[in-house]
């Protein structure tokens, strides 16, 4: 019979074999699924890597992809390092670029860089305000963070829904709902053709890989995700590092929905985002919470997005199968992560009566 | 990119037949050279091997509406040999600027936006793109490089009134809209004029569903009017679910955009088509002879623009003639559908006796005429 037992602590190259092997199955799964699509693969992963990367417009979407990738995969990393499962980056991002639009309709003759840093502050407030609502009902009455974090998204999609079908509709937009272009010093300035985003991202990257490997708080997030027992025999304040970590975390996120706003859409609308905020808990979670590993991910996932879209256009396949490629991969990798943690061993059979048992 | 490439090409050419002439003269060149009298037109237009058009689409090629619609200009412009890409499931943000740009990255030189919430992404791409050919569906913002262009459909509209007109047992139709702008508010009430004219107190009730492409909440949106007892539905939205859910509740429908028979084979009157590829085929020739300008273009029956489908045997006797009848008198301008006397929902004289709306009123309607049920939100 099979019997799974969960895996001694392995090495850190066998994890990291165990994952790569991961994505490359992954491949060659989704190879096959489009060779019976009629596609062929090798075509298709080869239109991807043109479509995302051989030219200097098409390598700049995929960083600007990326950016808010990066961004909202280091706020996921601060909260899950703490165990703290925030899958609201969504509606952080949501809330942030809302924090930024109500800066930038309130102050629009603003000097830009003033204007955009205030967007970028009051941006990542509202994110962090947002995604403090669910650690507070948890370290109050102790409520699952996922499920909460996971409806706050559709209640500040709603929000801006309500916003751009009511109270802030273009008056100037003949009745269509949308809500009117942020003035140009309210935009991104752009640095080789991408918004600045890209150096804000970088820096963050350096910044929380410091505040997760180094600093004290990280080492206090760190010790709380493993147990809050142990923190509190450590003597830390298990409230004061929950609020600290999640503010941290969704205003990361926040920062991101600033920044697609400003950047990307020059507005506020309740389709800025696309899932990346979903997406996003994909990265992180491949990236193993590593922030420079999720530079490396997403900017992966950037490629199969970008490409994707490329292949719809180039070859006319449904960019549903960008989708599908990320699923496989996502599909393997995943269980990979049961393979590291636990092996399958096949045991002899003892006993009928256990048979039966089990 | 391709511009120089064809303006060395023709210098090129130009070069050969100098030489040509300068040459010996009075002796046949057997170089084949271009004839020099074409040169001109050559140098305005883009030959049609170099076009590359590019179509964002806010559906799918398969909506069996609105983008198919559209699609069937797409498939008339490749019948011409001429290449043509698609982005298909655009949303009306900073998405489709994206579109449009992978499109010119990709060698396109012609780009059709089709859905209004593209206007200013539009606008946008095409002022940084300067050499690059833009048409803007439904749209009021235009530029040197970036026509609008539009079917009358609410001629076809005002046909298909007639037919819901004559069709209605209880006085009841509804009708499921998408967006309260002047395009959809122009069509429920030349579609409402149109039940009107056989049917006086007939009325039309509208939901808004505040999307273009949602079958599940165009669908929820016509069992709410069917709910209420509406005998015959009419849509603006871009799927078929209208009709389908017309048929589950007994009831009839008009569709749009393109004809769809078979999806509620026991419910379908008719439905006001569009022709998009008298447009398109068109504006590209336009492109290729050289003799593109920006222009806002609008037009109806008359042109081939726009036409409603033939009537199926679910229509009320009598229904084809009086269709006929209407259709020959638009065509020929003895009708125009938005004449005076004009009445707004409370009864108010909003275009008096004999007064005819011009065209920019037409456009930019904000009003519901007296019959429609709804309100527009402000």
């Amino acid at each position: 019979m099979l019997k799974i037992v969960k895996r001694p602590e392995g090495s850190h190259r066998r994890e990291t074999l165990m994952r790569v092997s991961a994505v490359f199955f992954a491949l060659v799964a989704s190879a096959v699924i489009m060779a019976l699509l009629g596609y062929n693969p090798f075509l298709v992963y080869a239109k991807i890597v043109e479509g995302s990367l051989m030219s200097a417009y098409r390598f700049r979407e995929t960083i600007h992809k990326t950016i808010p990738l990066v961004v909202l995969s280091l706020g996921i990393a601060v909260a899950f390092k703490m165990k703290f499962w925030n899958i609201g980056a969504e509606g952080q991002l949501y809330m942030g670029a809302f924090g930024a639009a109500l800066v930038a309709y309130s102050l629009p003759t603003l000097p830009s860089p003033l204007l955009l840093a205030f967007m970028m502050l009051v941006g990542a407030v509202f994110g962090g305000l947002w995604a403090l609502i669910p650690a507070l009902l948890k370290l109050k009455f102790s409520t699952s963070e996922t499920l909460v974090t996971l409806m706050l998204n559709y209640i500040a999609i709603k929000w801006v829904s309500y916003l751009q079908y009511g109270p802030w509709k273009d008056p100037n937009g003949i009745g269509f709902p949308k809500m009117a272009a942020f003035s140009s010093g309210a935009v991104l300035p752009k640095v080789f053709g991408i918004h600045i985003g890209w150096i804000i991202a970088l820096v963050l990257v350096v910044v929380i890989h410091i505040l997760l490997k180094k600093s004290k708080l990280g080492y206090e997030i760190a010790v709380l995700g493993e147990s809050d027992t142990t923190a509190r025999y450590a003597g830390m304040s298990v409230a004061k590092i929950t609020v600290t970590a999640v503010l941290i975390s969704g205003g990361l996120c926040g920062l991101a929905g600033m920044m697609q706003a400003s950047g990307i859409e020059r507005t506020l609308n309740d389709q800025l985002s696309g899932g990346l905020g979903f997406t996003a808990v994909i990265t992180c979670w491949l990236a193993r919470l590593s922030a420079p590993a999720v530079v490396l991910v997403s900017f992966l996932f950037s490629v199969l997005i970008q490409g994707g879209a490329y292949l719809q256009s180039s070859m006319k396949i449904p960019s549903a199968v960008a989708g599908v490629l990320q699923g496989i991969i996502l599909f393997f990798v995943l269980g990979s992560e049961f393979f590291i943690q636990y092996s399958v061993v096949f045991q002899k059979k003892k006993s009928a009566g256990e048979v039966h048992d089990a | 990119m391709k511009k120089r490439w064809i303006a060395s090409l023709l210098a090129a050419a130009m070069v050969l037949v100098l030489t040509a002439c300068g040459g010996t003269g009075t002796q046949a060149t057997p170089t084949p050279t271009a004839a020099p009298t074409e040169e001109p037109t050559q140098a305005a237009g883009i030959p049609k091997e170099d076009l590359k058009v590019g179509f964002i689409y806010i559906g799918e090629i398969n909506d069996q509406g609105y983008t198919q619609a559209h699609d069937q200009g797409r498939l008339a412009l490749e019948a011409m040999g001429i290449q043509c890409m698609y982005v298909e499931d655009v949303p009306e943000n900073a998405d489709s600027e994206k579109a449009m740009n992978d499109l010119i990255d990709q060698g396109c030189n012609v780009i059709y936006a089709t859905s209004f919430g593209f206007m200013e992404y539009t606008v946008e791409v095409a002022k940084e793109h300067p050499d690059v050919y833009f048409g803007h569906c439904s749209g009021y913002m235009r530029s040197d490089n970036l026509s609008t262009y539009f079917g009358k459909i609410y001629q076809a509209r005002y046909l298909a009134g007639i037919v819901a007109g004559m069709k209605t047992q209880n006085g009841k139709i509804g009708y499921v809209a998408a967006y309260a702008i002047p395009e959809v508010i122009r069509g429920i009430n030349a579609f409402t004029l149109g039940v009107q004219s056989v049917n006086p107190d007939a009325t039309v009730e509208v939901v808004w569903t505040n999307t273009w492409y949602d079958p599940a909440v165009e669908k929820q949106a016509a069992i709410e009017l069917l709910n209420k007892g509406c005998d015959v539905m009419a849509q603006h939205q871009d799927s078929t679910a209208t009709q389908i859910a017309a048929q589950e509740k007994g009831a009839f429908a008009v569709g749009y955009n393109t004809s769809t028979p078979d999806a509620a084979p026991n419910a379908y009157l008719t439905a006001p088509l569009f022709h998009w590829e008298k447009f398109y085929v068109d504006d590209v020739q336009k492109i290729i002879d050289g003799t593109w300008t920006s222009r806002a273009y609008w037009e109806g029956l008359s042109a081939g623009m726009v036409s409603l489908d033939d009537l199926t045997a679910n229509c009320a006797e009598g229904t084809a003639d009086a269709v006929a009848a209407a259709q020959a008198k638009i065509e020929s301008g003895e009708l125009e559908p938005f004449t005076g006397p004009l009445y707004d929902q409370d009864g108010n004289v909003k275009v008096a006796e004999g007064t005819t709306m011009t065209d920019d009123e037409i456009w930019n309607m904000s009003w519901f005429v007296k019959g429609v049920i709804g309100t527009i939100p402000e």
